[in-house]
């Protein structure tokens, strides 16, 4: 099978990076050492190619009344343009489709970025929806041709300063602008950038997005400017010390959201209905998500792991990792009801049970650890 | 093409094995091995004593992505671990064939006779 690339596929391998088969994507895993990119992203400034997630238009008449019925956040939280919510898109099941970001512009204008390899499913899944609830509205990718739009994120301390830096005109439409909010600048040396604060490292930061044509030209000018390029592993261990949900790893269409972490993302709370929401009603929340870190020597914590609870009850490692910031091996874990922040667990690895510690998410946040 | 010492013998399972003049034979990881498991963070050697069966997986070597076996180049009993790399894992990465893992006495003086060269390894690992 051929693997599908980005536009920055030439741009890695000139850099020399390690390449990896990512759900289908011929992707960078790292560029040297992953620990030296995740702590250049925790201390200065770092760039991810995040071309491979997918870009979606919404446009008509009533979007927002669609997407009112299609996720599972309430965009009527999205009163002002520019501002932008995290959200997941639930089966009737109330499981995950995907989580993503929805970006408010206009009343005829919402858009969407979904997860590099949900994309096709979530585009199909808009599209039906579309259809069932004759919304009428045009539904389009920006992944793949003549439109198509790449996304660089760039992450850090110091990222934000180095976007201005390289794309002058963003800073007077983002210098003010809060997190989880977009501009859209014109006239940049990239064409139309959109400019998002948003990331998925725990960092101050912006996600850009420019046409796909401009998006070399705008990471050879981001490298050019001091911005460390970074892979997807060091993006994994940034988004698990921020405590941040993976699809795939930490959430799928087999997991109530509920039971994920995710209940903050979801709207039990109004009289709006959407897809999914009678089920997780129905279900309610049967484990919860916390942190583990890892107290004894033998091993790394990694998925699928199983935890064993002092009275027994256990639950399972959805992700885990070593964190280059605290030094220590951490993760992310489906646990029983039972168990209380603080708690001592167990852990199996390979032929031993070594002891956790339960601890709040996120372990670290804007370069400070947060749990110990 | 990664580095490949002449001189010493290559499991098709990324070890490197060094004959001792002793009679021992000295194990680690190749540099194809630990570029493509990245930073490593934790290492668990065998215990000095125990007796192994060549192909038995005998340490672990975890990076920060993966997990990796490593299995005993041929049969024998471990003679000697090397703690340095147990308390410094990244040094593997900094000098794979430097920074040795364990020491096997081999059951049989010849096994080592059977293991891939260099040239033979490099077409396993290129």
């Amino acid at each position: 099978m051929t693997l599908n690339a980005t536009p920055l596929n030439n741009a890695h391998r000139a850099l020399g990076a390690r390449m990896v088969d990512f759900g289908g994507w011929d992707m960078p895993v790292n560029y040297g050492s992953q620990i030296e990119e995740h702590h250049a992203v925790r201390i200065d400034v770092g760039m991810f190619d995040v071309a491979h997630m997918c870009v979606v238009d919404v446009k008509g008449a009533n979007v927002r009344g669609f997407l009112r019925g299609l996720l599972a956040n309430n965009v009527d939280k999205l009163q002002v343009s520019g501002k932008a919510l995290y959200s997941c898109m639930l089966t009737p099941e109330g499981t995950v489709i995907d989580d993503l970001i929805v970006y408010f512009f206009t009343e005829d204008w919402f858009r969407i970025v979904v997860n590099a390899g949900t994309a096709e499913k979530d585009v199909a899944w808009m599209q039906k929806q579309n259809e069932a609830t004759k919304a009428g509205l045009t539904i389009t990718q920006r992944r793949d041709g003549a439109n198509a739009m790449a996304l660089i994120a760039v992450q850090g301390p110091n990222a934000r300063a180095k976007v201005w830096e390289v794309i002058p005109q963003s800073k007077d439409a983002t210098a003010e602008m809060k997190p989880f909010n977009v501009a859209l600048v014109p006239g940049t040396a990239f064409g139309e950038a959109m400019v998002a604060r948003t990331g998925y490292t725990g960092e101050d930061g912006f996600e850009i997005g420019v046409p796909a044509d401009q998006a070399e030209k705008l990471w050879n000018a981001l490298a050019a400017a001091g911005v460390k390029p970074a892979g997807l592993g060091a993006r994994d261990t940034l988004r698990l010390e921020a405590g941040m949900n993976l699809y795939g790893s930490d959430m799928d269409e087999t997991v109530n959201p509920l039971d994920a972490g995710l209940a903050w993302t979801i709207d039990l709370v109004s009289e709006r209905d959407f897809i999914g929401k009678a089920a997780l009603q129905a279900k309610g929340q049967n484990q919860q998500f916390l942190g583990l870190i890892l107290r004894e020597k033998g091993g790394v914590l990694r998925s699928h792991q199983k935890v064993i609870a002092a009275n027994g009850d256990t639950g399972e490692i959805t992700s885990g990792t070593f964190s280059p910031t605290m030094q220590q091996t951490i993760a992310l874990a489906r646990l029983p009801m039972s168990v209380q922040v603080g708690d001592t667990v167990h852990v199996e690895i390979r032929d031993k049970k070594l002891a956790a510690s339960v601890v709040k998410l996120p372990f670290v946040r804007n370069g400070k650890i947060l749990a110990a | 093409m990664s580095n490949i010492p002449a001189d010493l013998k290559y499991t098709e399972s990324h070890e490197w094995v060094r004959a001792e003049a002793d009679g021992t034979v000295t194990v680690g990881i190749t540099e194809y091995a630990q570029e493509a498991l990245g930073d490593i963070v934790f290492v668990e050697l065998p215990k000095v004593g125990n007796t192994y069966t060549a192909g038995d997986d005998c340490a672990v070597v975890e990076s920060v992505k993966a997990a990796s076996d490593i299995y005993a180049p041929v049969s024998g009993e471990v003679v000697a671990v090397n703690d340095a790399v147990v308390a410094s894992p990244e040094s593997i990465n900094a000098d794979a064939y430097a920074n040795w893992m364990f020491k096997i006495k081999p059951s049989d003086a010849n096994a080592i006779n059977g293991l891939l060269d260099a040239d033979a390894y490099g077409k396993t690992a290129g």
